[in-house]
């Protein structure tokens, strides 16, 4: 209950909707019974009393009834799912929204897809329940009492006898709904597996097909797809099991009216009409009474949905912006002083006592081995996580004393993978101003060395690329996401390994294209290649989140070091070669 | 005055997402037998059982309304017979026993039925979509090829394991409860029967709108489904833009689309309920008038006794069911048109490499490969290869120097014959590739791809990729002459840690070590490596290097090189440039010819120098 009571902001304000589609479909559920009544009178009054004058009245109350269930059935549909929808419509915008201000390190420790079935599958299980649920379990009291009424006013006896098949019917809807759930579950486990073994291997084609493993791959596939299909037979037993014993349960309960009925007409004790109305009564509880596990299970899921989605909602906003956040113009000059980080706790420290000071116009290299702190020092300026100890400070203020959107939109991030959306190049050149001109965007394409390639497509700058960039290479993707940081006019610049895939001739030019921007702004480069940072003014050289170096290029190399080291190792035919061609 | 207000820039157009928009397809007949095909394994056993099943269930469920009504009511309760209303009480029960073990057999048995024609089919296409060539992949999305073999094949299951015997029994039984009710009564038939085809009218048509409208709904949400894909992944991005409420104005219009259609769609199909109903009314309407009108005349008057009007009433309410399962049962069928028809277009895709049929297997291999004026082209109009000539020898190692798009790669793939030149021959110990099994070739050959693909498994699964029957001890040994060992050691389960292509366990110079222990495993007389210029660090960079000289040892070695020192120790170097070569020879010799290759060595360096 407490789930429900959490996620009320969202369906309670369009609780009129509900209501009136409660009150159709009492309505509704009264005229449900009017068909055996009105076969019982047409046999008990009509015939039997040979009253053939009544039947012009019995038809058109029936039909004023069926045209008021018309109504009825309409309003109460369209009304209950119009409050299902209403209600996840919010929901999903305020989902939307909290997912926007999560945090980095949400998105570290949970996969896309885990997040894709809370906003998919847990979303429409919740509206489904909205729409749905409530009003079916009401649908089934109401038309099981009902229908009791009129049995009990028909004849006692015969709607005990009725009564007597409902025990046994629950029952066994209540253990067919205990062993279908697990058996559905593995029935999706399978195809999820069977799913990820098509997936890897499409995907891993080119390896599968170097190594000539097709056949070792269609025996793995055969034995997924075997156990898909043996666990679907698993789930079809049950059905085979219990479906038709619910319907024989039904049966027998009209063979035993038949006969206990058809007694009491025959003594007298019971109209004919009556025993007639009462074939049809007796689905009318039996058959809702099948739906109720349906029901009930429902009520589970769409808990267990709404439980998923307060993980969301409620989950803590690790950064959060102050509440005397300024809003200035950022000039770049970004300090460090004794930084600590950490990603999780009592794990060891992803930064150790970083310090440094990076004025404007200076350029700063990050160099040393994968995981060695280098991207995690960057993500610190633009507040992507938050330093355990230590002050990390942009033009001597800390950067929590900012807005989000003031620090951020000055600082132009290229991220290790060149993410692009779903849209034009210039929109994804644009993307972090929206409202620049055309002659920007290609200002700034041109200084990632992006515009002769874009200009050869046949779009040009109006290419729609498809989801995550495909149809462009690496290294295109890479140019473009430098376009997109440079775009946005920045005061401080990231580069984080930007130029992987870049060819040298192409970064070369990059480079003293963004000397050229970045004159009079900070600068900070993340690289493997030496080339790529022995121009900064300073080199940060890390190893297991400390700076065991620092120097300029001709300072390092002196210090013989770690630096000196993977120097020698990416330069170690270079004296050799350069002899020879400057022969 | 109005002058001064600011436009705002609208962000509901921001993004652009492609939704497959085909999801029916008109029947076609051809298709149908098609498919039916697949139900021949089946033809003399799980098929008949099921219908046989089915059929003895339905005889039961026509036949107990005539009993209740004509036997149990006209004779039994007018008579006031108690005797045989007991001996009806047994019958029926024992009628119903028998409905109910037909009725376990049927869906067992129709399940086995749908599951085994489901899993042949989709066996059937995956085996096929293997042996397809590398132009096919070149040309489709791995998630093209997923959603056929996967979703499409998955939205046959309900045609094959219900569909085809409900409909068999739909149509049975709304044949059979016209008969019954002809025989009963012809007059009172005939007047009740008139709601039958405004039943269908309605179970189509108006059905027919709403599936529309629902299938707007699909377009919508899958669009929806496709930003909030891209919008968590590229979540990092659109925090370090600061593009957060631009996004969610975005979203807004997505989610508002999704809600219209949504409402849309349930206000059209809130309408149906109430048709059905009123319709169904007029049936009862009738019957109850004109029933009672006729009960009234006397049997002897040729009107009917009260036992047949019962058994109408119970068979009216019986029309709406099958009718309205035939009516999604046409739905059905126009959705399996659309999916099998992608299914079939996949089936009838023929391998571009084709084996021969009098191919032999290429037993034991030397390695010397002979490239005699090879010409290819990628389509039609593009040559990707002009004259190729090349002799390497056995055991040589040779290096492939060019820009992208130079033929480097098309050299490689020809090698493992994923294509046939489009002229001239590649020939491997004087063999011609097209006279040769294809796997005896490739098992002798392996591609160190870029990218590594990491199979979901462990290690020790993802290494013995390169030879199934490896034990593990041949997989470790394989390791540790590479050096992989060191790192796969340390993680948390070693050999058996789990890893995953998307996981980041592995960074990408252990996961270059991974393909390096694979490609050994499987002892390969040639090697095509495709060097990988992504950021790997230095330290792992060294072991790399260490690692291919063990691998290379004693191999034909055909590189795709982009590191100076694997260029440098090659015993030949290929200078390609738009499909041509260039300029051939050794490190040395190249440089003394000052021609391409010393420009190209020689830019490298002074751009590193400049400053």
């Amino acid at each position: 209950m407490k789930t429900f009571k959490r996620l009320k902001e969202f369906y309670w304000p369009h609780k009129h909707y509900f209501l009136w589609s409660l009150f159709f479909l009492i309505i509704l559920t009264c005229i449900t019974v009017a068909y055996p009544i009105i076969l019982q009178i047409t046999i008990d009054e009509v015939v039997m009393q040979n009253q053939y004058e009544l039947i012009i009245y019995i038809s058109f109350i029936f039909f004023g009834l069926m045209l008021i269930k018309g109504i009825s059935t309409f309003s109460f549909q369209y009304l209950s799912e119009l409050f299902g929808m209403t209600s996840v419509y919010h929901l999903r915008n305020a989902l939307y929204h909290k997912l926007q201000v999560l945090s980095f390190k949400y998105y570290d420790n949970s996969k896309t897809g885990d997040i894709m079935s809370r906003m998919t599958a847990d979303v429409e299980g919740f509206r489904f329940f909205l729409s749905a649920g409530f009003a079916e379990l009401i649908r089934i009291i109401l038309l099981i009492g009902v229908s009791l009424s009129v049995m009990f006013y028909y004849s006692i006896p015969l709607a005990v006898v009725t009564m007597l098949a409902m025990p046994f019917l629950g029952m066994i809807v209540f253990r067919f709904d205990k062993q279908v759930h697990p058996a559905f579950r593995s029935v999706r486990k399978s195809f999820g597996k069977l799913n990820t073994r098509v997936q890897e291997n499409i995907s891993g084609m080119n390896t599968v097909k170097s190594l000539s493993r097709e056949d070792f791959e269609i025996g793995r596939f055969s034995s997924s797809n075997d156990d898909y299909r043996q666990n679907y037979l698993n789930t079809a037993k049950l059905w085979a099991k219990y479906f038709p014993l619910m319907e024989f349960i039904g049966n027998i309960a009209v063979v035993s009216l038949l006969g206990f009925g058809g007694y009491l007409v025959i003594t007298e004790r019971l109209a004919l009409g009556e025993l007639v109305a009462f074939f049809s009564l007796v689905w009318y509880i039996l058959g809702p009474l099948m739906n109720l596990g349906f029901v009930v299970n429902m009520f589970s899921q769409a808990k267990a949905s709404g439980e998923r989605l307060i993980e969301i909602l409620d989950r803590e906003e690790d950064i959060l912006e102050n509440e005397h956040a300024i809003d200035r113009p950022i000039k770049g000059h970004v300090t460090f002083k004794n930084v600590t980080l950490q990603y999780v706790e009592d794990d060891d420290a992803a930064l150790k006592n970083i310090s440094f000071d990076a004025p404007p116009g200076k350029v700063i290299g990050l160099i040393g081995a994968t995981g060695s702190g280098k991207t995690s020092i960057t993500q610190l300026i633009t507040r992507f996580y938050e330093a355990e100890a230590g002050e990390v400070l942009v033009d001597g203020l800390h950067v929590s004393d900012y807005k989000l959107k003031t620090l951020r939109s000055h600082i132009g991030f290229v991220l290790q993978e060149p993410f692009l959306f779903s849209t034009s190049i210039r929109e994804n050149i644009a993307y972090g101003r929206p409202e620049v001109t055309d002659e920007q965007v290609l200002a700034a394409a041109k200084r990632a060395q992006a515009h002769d390639f874009i200009m050869k497509l046949p779009k040009g700058y109006d290419t729609l690329l498809g989801e995550r960039g495909m149809g462009l290479s690496g290294g295109q993707k890479q140019r473009i996401a430098i376009a997109r940081a440079l775009c946005i006019d920045p005061s401080i610049l990231i580069l984080d390994d930007a130029t992987s895939a870049v060819d040298m001739e192409t970064e070369f030019k990059i480079q003293s294209a963004l000397k050229e921007v970045m004159n009079g702004r900070t600068s900070f480069i993340i690289a493997h290649r030496i080339s790529s940072i022995k121009h900064a003014d300073e080199i940060l050289v890390l190893d297991k989140g400390e700076i065991k170096e620092r120097g300029n290029h001709a300072e390092l190399l002196e210090l013989n070091g770690i630096y000196r080291r993977i120097y020698d190792i990416q330069y170690q035919d270079r004296e050799e070669i350069m002899e020879t061609v400057s022969h | 005055m109005s002058n001064a207000k600011v436009e705002k820039k609208s962000y509901l157009t921001r993004f652009h997402y492609t939704v497959e928009q085909v999801i029916e397809k008109p029947f076609n007949w051809k298709q149908m037998l098609r498919l039916l095909t697949y139900l021949k394994p089946y033809s003399k056993s799980y098929l008949p059982a099921a219908i046989i099943a089915m059929l003895v269930s339905m005889i039961v469920r026509l036949t107990v309304p005539v009993l209740i009504g004509k036997v149990a009511i006209d004779i039994a309760i007018f008579n006031k017979d108690t005797s045989l209303l007991t001996w009806l009480v047994v019958l029926i029960g024992v009628l119903y026993v028998l409905n109910y073990v037909a009725n376990t057999l049927r869906i067992r048995w129709v399940n086995k039925l749908g599951q085994n024609v489901i899993y042949d089919l989709r066996h059937h296409l995956f085996s096929h979509v293997q042996r397809l060539s590398h132009r096919f992949f070149d040309n489709r999305s791995a998630g093209s090829i997923l959603v056929r073999i996967l979703n499409d094949i998955n939205s046959l299951q309900e045609l094959f394991t219900s569909g085809i015997i409900n409909l068999l029994m739909d149509t049975l039984t709304l044949v059979g409860i016209m008969v019954i009710l002809f025989v009963l009564s012809p007059q009172l038939a005939i007047a009740v029967l008139i709601v039958v085809p405004i039943m269908f009218y309605i179970s189509t048509r108006l059905r027919r709108n709403i599936r529309r409208s629902w299938q707007e709904v699909r377009i919508n949400q899958s669009r929806m489904n496709s930003h909030l894909n891209e919008g968590i992944q590229g979540m990092r991005i659109t925090q370090s833009f600061s593009q957060e409420n631009e996004n969610a104005e975005f979203f807004d219009g997505v989610n508002k689309g999704y809600f219209h259609s949504f409402r849309n769609a349930a206000k059209k199909s809130a309408y149906f309920r109430p048709f059905v109903d009123i319709s169904d009314a007029v049936g009862t309407i009738i019957l109850i008038a004109f029933g009672s009108y006729l009960i009234l005349k006397g049997e002897e008057n040729g009107g009917i006794a009260i036992g047949t009007f019962v058994t109408f009433a119970t068979f009216t309410g019986m029309f709406w069911e099958p009718i309205s399962r035939l009516g999604q049962m046409y739905t059905q069928l126009l959705m399996a048109m659309a999916s099998s028809e992608r299914i079939f277009e996949f089936l009838d895709e023929q391998p571009n490499v084709k084996e021969k049929k009098n191919a032999h297997r290429f037993d034991e291999m030397e390695g010397h490969i002979v490239f005699d004026k090879v010409q290819f082209s990628y389509d039609n109009d593009r040559i990707a290869l002009h004259d190729i000539s090349l002799n390497i020898k056995a055991g040589e190692t040779i290096a492939l120097v060019g820009h992208t798009g130079s033929g480097k790669s098309t050299i490689a793939n020809l090698i493992s014959r994923f294509y046939d030149p489009t002229k001239g021959s590649v020939k491997i110990d004087g063999k011609n590739l097209l006279d040769v099994e294809l796997a005896s070739l490739r098992e002798k050959i392996s591609v160190v791809l870029q990218d590594t693909f990491i199979f979901s498994g462990t290690i020790m699964e993802n290494i013995r990729f390169g030879r199934p029957n490896a034990s593990d001890d041949e997989v470790m040994e394989a390791a540790k002459v590479v050096g992989a060992d060191d790192f796969i050691k340390r993680l948390s389960n070693g050999y058996f840690t789990e890893v995953e292509e998307r996981g980041n366990i592995l960074s990408a110079g252990e996961r270059q070590l991974l393909s390096f222990a694979r490609a050994l495993l499987a002892n390969p007389r040639i090697i095509i490596l495709d060097e990988a210029t992504a950021s790997i660090d230095t330290e792992s960079e060294i072991k790399i290097q260490k690692a291919l000289k063990r691998l290379l040892k004693g191999r034909t070695s055909i590189i795709i090189a982009h590191r100076l020192s694997t260029i440098r120790e090659a015993d030949k170097i290929f200078v390609l440039e738009n499909g041509k070569i260039l300029e051939s020879g050794n490190h040395r010799s190249l440089l003394d010819k000052k021609g391409k290759y010393y420009e190209l060595v020689k830019s490298q360096f002074t751009m590193l120098d400049a400053k």
